[in-house]
């Protein structure tokens, strides 16, 4: 058959290998984490602040894989009608209106008719439990932080059976676990028992190394010596008492920024001007505005010129 | 999902074994591990491989450590764990021919002392029997109302006794707060179709409407209780308070003097004593000295982001007598307000018939709260559950506060 699904990882290397073939950037933890999840064929649960890159490990995961990616975003009130599955009233009461006026009057055969896969709306979590020729799914349960905890509850029930039970047509099984990742941005705290259902790892910022990669990865336009600057003062950044520390996507956004306004290397004007891609709260900006980004960007040329001098030793 | 059934062969007694004391070890220094976490580690393990060092870290960690404040710990008792045994290079030699990794040695850290009091207990430090105290038990009503009026502070140990009991019976604040989630409700607001639909294929009469309305749940609080000498004799029968309170709703617990403490976890415990002797035992700055501005503030880098969600009540429990830094303690009370529903303060100075909005640090707090209250005997706790419940109860507002004595 052409459409085999793509084999699993069989080793932390391999999945390593795989997730930089497609640009991302992981760390050796990460890498082993993901690797169990997938052997096991239990949920990953990623936490850590926004910005890191939780959302993209599952994007990366179904694209390398070759699997469908089913997305269900979380927010307050997410029910079963939005989650799972929904019927579409409106054509079910067409359906009825036109038995009637066909002459049906046998109850049974309506009620058969009208409570067919037909009329069924499939939510995220439906669709992840269908058979798919190209392997089972990854299904990404996003900012689970945001869904209140009767969600949770019921979220507890499918990730350990992968079944929903819809009572007019049966129990519905997968019939492959899908692959899982939930991401937690921790505005509060999830219940243990659904954490103790899944691998946990705390996705961090990276380091200066890892974060150049992952800055020539995926902006690849910018010049070379604006890159490691920039990457230097965004680490120094984080080193700073902020109330928000900027992201990883907050550095790639400040990469393009900067690239498209032609820098060559740290400007102080210009950095103050486009700290706004960086920081996001006014106290923050206020804090480095300035004579602040002045010394940064002073610390940082020093600190790369001292890496040099020791390279070049 | 994983068969277990069958030991892991590459394992061998050995690891295994090692892995059930691991798991014991971390339980002890304080990360909660159920039986089935060994299970899995095993699995995991297994499936992993033998590689080195790291990657066995990256594999147990990932199933034993579920939030990441005890990597910290985890961390800890992996260093000791496996460096006492000398096991893991033992181990990774004999199961693979790859050269076992580098271990670069560590200075002691947070979180050290527990774990190794876990690992190399010695001997249960003796619990001493709690003196008892001879209660008198049968108190009349009036006796009753003189408690209510009567300030914590000049209370005998009997009379705090009673106080707690009384504030176990207290009636909590029953107000709502509506969620977005919908159900099932006899109100005829909005229509439910999945069950109309439903309904309407019984048999018998016209098409029934069900209807559905949005729930309510009672606000979660989020006390801040400053711990520092001048407050002691208030802060335990408060800490009672809020226990009585946690029955109810969601409560997060904060104790602040020179540093700041999440004791949550340590309130949800069932028995109130045990609670709160749990609290004393994690914050270790109890009746000393108290820095309010740079305690919020951290509050507000640290947990505001984690516990302020789904529209949380704030309780501020200080006397707010700060001596420096007074425009930090200013700012910080500003951006609470900003990122919780209501912020209410209850200072226990309020019981003086005397007292005027002169210190700095209550000039700095009082513009950003929506209430501000006394919390000196039962009758101010029980107005503050009116308080809490969003009623009008006597007493003036912030402002009124600050014009007095301008």
């Amino acid at each position: 058959m052409s459409n085999e699904p793509l084999r699993l990882p069989t080793s932390i290397d391999e999945t390593q290998a795989l997730l930089r073939a497609a640009h991302y950037v992981a760390d050796r933890s990460l890498a082993t984490v993901l690797f169990l999840a997938l052997r096991l064929g239990r949920p990953l649960f990623l936490e850590g602040e926004a910005g890191v890159g939780k959302t993209e490990i599952a994007k990366v995961l179904a694209s390398t894989l070759g699997r469908r990616l089913i997305r269900l975003q979380c927010y307050e009130g997410l029910d079963v009608a939005t989650a799972v599955y929904e019927w579409n009233y409106t054509a079910q009461m067409m359906a009825i209106r036109l038995s009637e006026a066909a002459g049906e009057h046998d109850k049974e055969r309506i009620e058969h008719d009208v409570f067919s896969e037909r009329y069924l709306i499939k939510r995220p979590l439906l669709q992840a439990m269908e058979p798919n020729v190209a392997g089972a799914p990854v299904l990404l349960i996003d900012e689970i932080d945001r869904a209140d905890e009767a969600f949770e509850a019921f979220l507890l029930e499918v990730l350990s059976d992968f079944q929903v039970t819809i009572p007019e047509l049966g129990v519905i099984k997968a019939p492959e676990t899908p692959i899982v990742v939930i991401t937690s941005n921790r505005t509060r705290e999830i219940h243990d028992a659904l954490k103790r259902r899944c691998l946990y790892h705390w996705v961090g910022y990276p380091d200066a190394a890892r974060e150049m990669a992952i800055v020539r990865a995926k902006a690849p336009h910018a010049p070379e010596g604006l890159t490691r600057e920039l990457v230097a003062f965004v680490q120094r950044l984080r080193k700073l008492d902020l109330f928000k520390s900027p992201g990883v996507a907050e550095t790639l956004d400040w990469a393009s920024a900067l690239t498209e306004l032609d820098a060559f290397a740290l400007d102080p004007t210009q950095v103050s001007d486009t700290l706004g891609v960086l920081l996001k709260y006014q106290d923050d900006i206020a804090k480095i505005e300035g004579a602040t980004a002045q010394t940064l960007i002073d610390e940082t040329r020093a600190e790369i010129r001292r890496a040099e001098l020791g390279s070049s030793l | 999902m994983t068969d277990l059934s069958t030991p892991a062969p590459t394992g061998g007694g050995a690891l295994a074994q090692n892995i059930v004391h691991f798991a014991r070890a971390l339980r002890e220094a304080g990360v909660p591990l159920g039986p089935g976490a060994v299970l899995d580690a095993l699995a995991a393990v297994e499936a992993a491989g033998f590689g080195d060092r790291r990657d066995f870290y990256t594999t147990l960690h990932a199933v034993f450590v579920k939030k990441h404040e005890h990597s910290l710990l985890f961390d800890q008792a992996f260093e000791i764990f496996w460096r006492r045994r000398g096991l893991l290079e033992k181990l990774i030699a004999m199961m693979s021919p790859q050269a076992p990794g580098e271990r670069k040695p560590r200075s002691a850290e947070a979180g050290a002392t527990r774990v190794a009091d876990a690992l190399f207990k010695s001997k249960p430090v003796e619990e001493k029997p709690a003196p008892s105290i001879d209660l008198d038990a049968r108190f009349t009503v009036s006796d009753q109302e003189i408690l209510r009026a009567k300030d914590f502070a000049q209370m005998t140990a009997a009379e705090i006794e009673a106080a707690r009991k009384l504030i176990r019976a207290m009636v909590m604040p029953d107000d709502r707060r509506r969620l977005r989630r919908l159900a099932p409700s006899a109100g005829r607001a909005r229509i439910d179709p999945r069950r109309s639909f439903r309904r309407s294929l019984q048999p018998g009469g016209p098409i029934a409407l069900a209807f559905r309305a949005p729930l309510e749940r009672a606000p979660p609080v989020v006390a801040l209780c400053d711990i520092s000498g001048s407050m002691s004799e208030y802060t335990r029968l408060f800490l009672h308070f809020l226990h009585a309170l946690g029955e109810t709703r969601r409560v997060s617990t904060f104790l602040f003097g020179t540093r700041l403490t999440n004791v949550t976890r340590a309130m949800r415990a069932r028995d109130p004593d045990a609670a709160l002797a749990q609290c004393s035992k994690l914050a270790l700055d109890w009746s000393g000295g108290t820095r309010i501005g740079d305690a919020l503030t951290r509050f507000n880098r640290d947990w505001a982001r984690r516990v302020l969600g789904q529209g949380a009540i704030v309780i501020l429990f200080t006397d707010g007598l700060e001596r420096e830094g007074v425009g930090e303690l200013g700012r910080a009370v500003e951006r609470l307000k900003r990122s919780s529903r209501r912020v209410i303060w209850v200072n226990p100075l309020l019981r003086f018939d005397g007292f005027s909005a002169r210190a700095q640090g209550v000039r700095a707090i009082l513009p950003h709260v929506d209430a501000f209250r006394p919390i000196h005997n039962l009758a101010s706790m029980a107005d503050l559950c009116v308080t809490l419940a969003g009623g009008r109860e006597a007493g003036k507002a912030p402002q009124a506060w600050l014009d007095a004595s301008a």
